[in-house]
This record gives C-alpha cells, structure tokens and sequence, in this order.
C-alpha cells in the first residue's frame, strides 16, 4: 500500500513536470495552454492527496475552467501564430543559470533544514468529521474577515478596469 | 513514505520551470500562463505545509491568491487587447514605448 502511493505520487509528480516543460518549450501558444491546464489538473490531484478536497475543486472551476478558458478565448482573439524562435542565446542560458541556483538553493534548505512548528489542530480525522468546506468558512468568515472583504473589493476594480481597458474608444 | 519534502522538491522545481519561461519566452500571454505556473507552484508549497502543520490558514491564503489571479488575469488579459490594438503585437520587445 505504502509503495503504491509512492509510486502514484512519482506517476502525478512525473506527468506535472513534462506538461510544465511542455508549457515553456511548446512553440504555439495553444498548445502552452492545454499543458497548462494538464498541469492545473495534477496539482488538483496532489491537492486531495494532501486532504484538501475544496482547495482541488476550486483548482479545476477557476484556473483550469475560468481563467484557461479566459487567456485561449483571448489567444483566439489576437489570432496570432506560432512564436519566432529565440534570436539571442545568451537569455536562454541566463535563464536556465538563474533557475538552477534558484532550485538549488531551495532544494539545499530542504535537505539541510526541518519542517517545523506550531502544530494546529487539523488533521486528516477532524476534516473527515467536520467537512473540509466548513473548516475553511469558519477560518474565512473569522479571522480572515477583513482579508475577504477586501478581495471582494479587489474583485470589482478588476472588474471595472478590464472593461475600461479592453473597451473600443468612443 | 510521502514526505513533505517530496511535494516542495516538486514546487521547487515547478517555480524554476515557470521561471524559465518568463525570462525567455516573448509572447505576452506564454509570460502570462509561466507566472500562472509560478503562482501554483506557491500554492501547492502552501497547501503541503498547512496540510502539514495541521492549521488551515495556509489554505485560506491559497484561497486569496486565487482571488488575486483571477483579477490579474482579468486585467492582463484586457491589457494585451489594448496593446495589440495599438501595435498589432503581443511581441513584448514590441513594448518600447517608454524606452528613452
């Protein structure tokens, strides 16, 4: 059992990491998109194995269902083709050099470092019992208030303002 | 055994992919969908620790970054159209307006 979903975790881990390749390596844009929301959907995956049941489904209805279907409806739009390849070499290479330390870096603090804390009091039996969704609410609704009103605000600021920029001049 | 460490190896390693793409790739909206990818990355670190830790603020804080790429993508969206109309491009080194 044990060694089966290690092996699961490989199999997602190994699928997450091919389409995140595949979404800066692809040429044509669309195709970016589509290994885009296969990414979205592995992380979904890694979600409910992390018992985190709504955070998956939020996953998939807005990034993998809302915001995908908003940046390929605006690919469609600007009807543009295939990207012309890389002119200058030594940007791929400074990329590639500033990620690598960059993982480095982190994966050295994981292998050095230990986890740890104040442990709450959420585990995997309390979401069982409780429900995930609700957990969540009474956190949102009480200590994160403020936070949640103000979201609500940020929200119709982007509202208005993509209308107004996206808007033909009257 | 999955270990926490498994699931940050894997962010870790998604964020430098996202990385990558935005300092190297030119279409606009490809930069766009590469910080989508970093911002998930955060999010999976997120939800490993506050699965973790045992405390859902991290969860709930996956919950306002969602809100915040969603108003982002909003607005950067509506953005490249104003751009293209302007330009006929989402080429990014056709964004020199401002360069002196």
């Amino acid at each position: 059992m044990e060694i089966l979903q290690l092996l699961f975790f490989y199999l997602v881990a190994f699928v997450t990491i091919v389409s995140g390749l595949c979404v800066v390596l692809c040429k044509n844009p669309i195709n970016s998109a589509i290994s885009l929301v296969m990414t979205f959907f592995c992380l979904a995956i890694f979600y409910v194995t992390l018992h985190a049941p709504f955070m998956a489904a939020i996953q998939i209805m807005v990034y993998a269902g809302a915001i995908m279907v908003l940046i390929i409806f605006v690919m469609m739009l600007l009807n543009q083709g295939a990207e012309v390849v890389a002119r200058c070499r030594h940007a791929v290479v400074g990329a590639v050099v500033a990620a690598g330390i960059m993982m480095l870096q982190v994966l050295v603090t994981l292998k050095h470092g230990d986890v740890s804390g104040v442990v709450g009091p959420v585990n995997s039996a309390m979401i069982e019992e409780v429900g995930h969704t609700e957990l969540i609410g009474q956190a949102l609704f009480t200590d994160f208030l403020f936070p949640f009103e103000i979201a609500s605000i940020l929200l119709l600021v982007a509202i208005v303002g993509a209308v107004v920029l996206a808007k033909r001049e009257v | 055994m999955i270990t926490i460490t498994h699931y940050m190896a894997v962010s870790a390693i998604l964020f430098s992919i996202g990385t990558i793409g935005v300092l190297t790739r030119r279409n606009a909206i490809v930069i766009f969908m590469c910080v989508e990818l970093m911002l998930n990355a955060v999010n999976l670190t997120f939800i490993a620790l506050s699965s973790h830790l045992g405390n859902m603020d991290g969860q709930v804080f996956v919950f306002f970054i969602m809100t915040v790429a969603a108003a982002e993508a909003a607005v950067g969206l509506a953005l490249m159209i104003a751009f293209f109309r302007n330009g006929d491009s989402v080429d990014v080194e056709d964004f020199s307006l401002l360069k002196w």
